[in-house]
């Protein structure tokens, strides 16, 4: 026993290999946890300073002068409907311009050199898509500072990414069933209809609501396109309460307002503050979670 | 369409990029035979295929030269290429289920043929997927995914889509690497009770299978085609040294 070496003994090597592969897997759960803690740490102490203000009429209630006082039903009720009219503009565009890339399109210096335009747009700083905005929506075509304008604008500005989603969603789908059903006959709509969509539908549209409600909680592209400082629209009826917006006005959003609160003004108190940031991360941890729900479900009927 | 054969390669040659792929092709399979296709890996069998169906336009590096005919229509020519697919079934080596249930894989080319009539899709489900020798295994699971099928399933399953759209023309090209002997020696008898609808075109690697069911058969190698004939003749008496060595199996 003594001279022979137990033959299920670790050599040097495989000692030292060990070794390695503890300091790894450590240094990847400590770079983990530097993430997990700063985003906990941020929404904990949010909340935390909110509390006082926190309530349902603070949510449902219009801000009173200078947001001091009152509520944040108009910005809440602004960023919510930026996001759908931005939704429901660049949605489709994006997607049928990601499916005709992916699908249609030949593979040629050309196709590549607008794929390879569509990724650097995504590189465009968010305050040159809002002079862009400025430019195109609110001056050349006379819409004004307006809804549609900053909607208009948050298309421009996340179609890259959205047909890049829409691409890579449309990628993951094996070739090998496209195959199948041309060799059956089927056009390459049929196929892209029956075959391609449904099996990519998830990954698109939790791309394009990421991207959409992501965008949409940014300042710069709205701030000289549609957004303002305060609004002056009575919300007596149940009609004016839940879409208190016309297209063509400007409107009050969660980001912009935030900036007004915690800049513009002396003497705000400090819950007004805490309380509009509160909300904001409430409503994009709302839509985040509500798209990975849609994801899971979705995936869950994945069948292959 | 009497002094065309049924399908007829004349001095076909396929390029992907530089890369000759076939070279020169000139062959003809009559009508309601089983035309046997054998030899090495990378001699173009499975272009030669995409050449009929044409779905050799999808890989945009090919160029097709010479023409290829179905009853004397050069299918270059053929305005509408979705019937054409529509008259020829496909059976690629990969089993490919499509994400959907049993029941909509066989009966997927049908309707998108335009035909939804219920009964009328179950007797052809039905149909198929006997003569692909699948029913047996599968008739009391009709709804479930096609996707979990077994490698050999999914394979049989495929030849079933294959014959879904009744064509006149089959092309396999090793439908049968993931079947089972006694499976497999079921299929070959379908296959041959089917020539008296359609023309078989069989690619194979196993030289006993084309063999045992092919009427004539060539023999490819290097993209070229080294002797073609009646397939006891080809037994019999190859008159090309390489393909003697390759049928009696010592060619590596």
């Amino acid at each position: 026993m003594s001279d022979v070496e137990h033959p299920f003994t670790s050599s040097r090597h495989e000692r030292r290999k060990g070794l390695r592969e503890k300091i790894v897997r450590y240094l990847m759960l400590a770079s983990t946890f530097a993430i997990i803690i700063p985003v906990l740490t941020v929404i904990v102490y949010l909340f935390v300073k909110a509390a006082p203000v926190l309530s349902w009429d603070y949510i449902t209630q219009n801000p009173g002068p200078l947001g001091k006082t009152g509520g944040i039903w108009l910005p809440l009720m602004g960023t919510f409907y930026l996001v759908l009219v931005s939704l429901a503009l660049v949605a489709p565009v994006g997607i049928l311009a990601g499916i005709y890339i992916n699908e249609y399109a030949p593979n040629n210096w050309f196709t590549r050199t607008i794929g390879m335009a569509v990724t650097s747009l995504a590189g465009v700083p968010s305050i040159v898509h809002a002079l862009f905005g400025v430019g195109a929506f609110v001056l050349t075509l006379g819409m004004g500072k307006s809804l549609l304008a900053a909607s208009c604008t948050i298309a421009v500005m996340t179609i890259p990414v959205i047909v890049t989603a829409t691409r890579e969603a449309l990628a993951a789908v094996p070739m090998a069933f496209r195959e199948a059903c041309w060799n059956m006959g089927a056009t390459k709509w049929q196929t892209i209809r029956t075959i391609v969509l449904p099996n990519s539908v998830s990954g698109i549209l939790t791309g394009v609501i990421l991207e959409v409600s992501r965008a949409a909680g940014e300042t710069a592209p709205i701030l000289f396109t549609g957004a303002v400082a305060s609004v002056a629209i009575s919300t007596d009826t149940f009609d004016r309460k839940i879409a208190p917006y016309d297209l063509t006005e400007p409107f009050m959003a969660m980001s912009y307002h935030l900036h007004v609160v915690a800049e513009k003004i002396s003497g705000m108190p400090e819950g007004m503050k805490f309380g509009t940031a509160a909300v904001l991360i409430a409503l994009i941890l709302i839509i985040n979670s509500f798209s990975i729900t849609l994801r899971v479900w979705l995936r869950s009927r994945k069948k292959w | 369409m009497s002094e065309h054969a049924h399908i007829e390669f004349n001095n076909v040659t396929v390029r992907y990029g530089r890369n000759i792929a076939l070279d020169d092709l000139d062959f003809k399979v009559k009508r309601n035979t089983i035309f046997g296709v054998v030899g090495p890996a990378n001699s173009g069998k499975t272009t030669m295929l995409k050449c009929i169906n044409r779905t050799i336009d999808f890989i945009n590096t090919a160029k097709v030269e010479g023409r290829v005919t179905i009853d004397g229509e050069d299918v270059n020519e053929l305005r509408n290429v979705y019937s054409l697919r529509r008259r020829i079934g496909m059976v690629f080596p990969l089993p490919v289920g499509l994400p959907m249930s049993i029941y909509d894989n066989v009966a997927y080319g049908p309707r998108m043929a335009g035909i939804h009539d219920k009964d009328r899709l179950d007797e052809l489900v039905e149909r198929c997927l006997k003569q692909s020798v699948l029913w047996d295994e599968v008739k009391d699971r009709l709804k479930s995914l096609g996707t979990k099928l077994s490698g050999g399933q999914q394979q049989r399953l495929t030849l079933a889509r294959a014959l879904s759209l009744e064509p006149e023309i089959l092309c396999l090209d090793e439908f049968s690497i993931a079947i089972d002997p006694v499976t497999t020696m079921k299929i070959e008898d379908v296959l041959t009770s089917l020539k008296s609808e359609m023309t078989i075109i069989l690619v194979t690697n196993l030289i006993q299978q084309a063999q045992r069911i092919s009427d004539n058969m060539m023999f490819l190698n290097n993209s070229e085609i080294v002797e073609q004939g009646p397939t006891p003749e080809l037994f019999a008496n190859p008159k090309n040294e390489l393909t003697a060595r390759y049928l009696s199996g010592e060619m590596g």
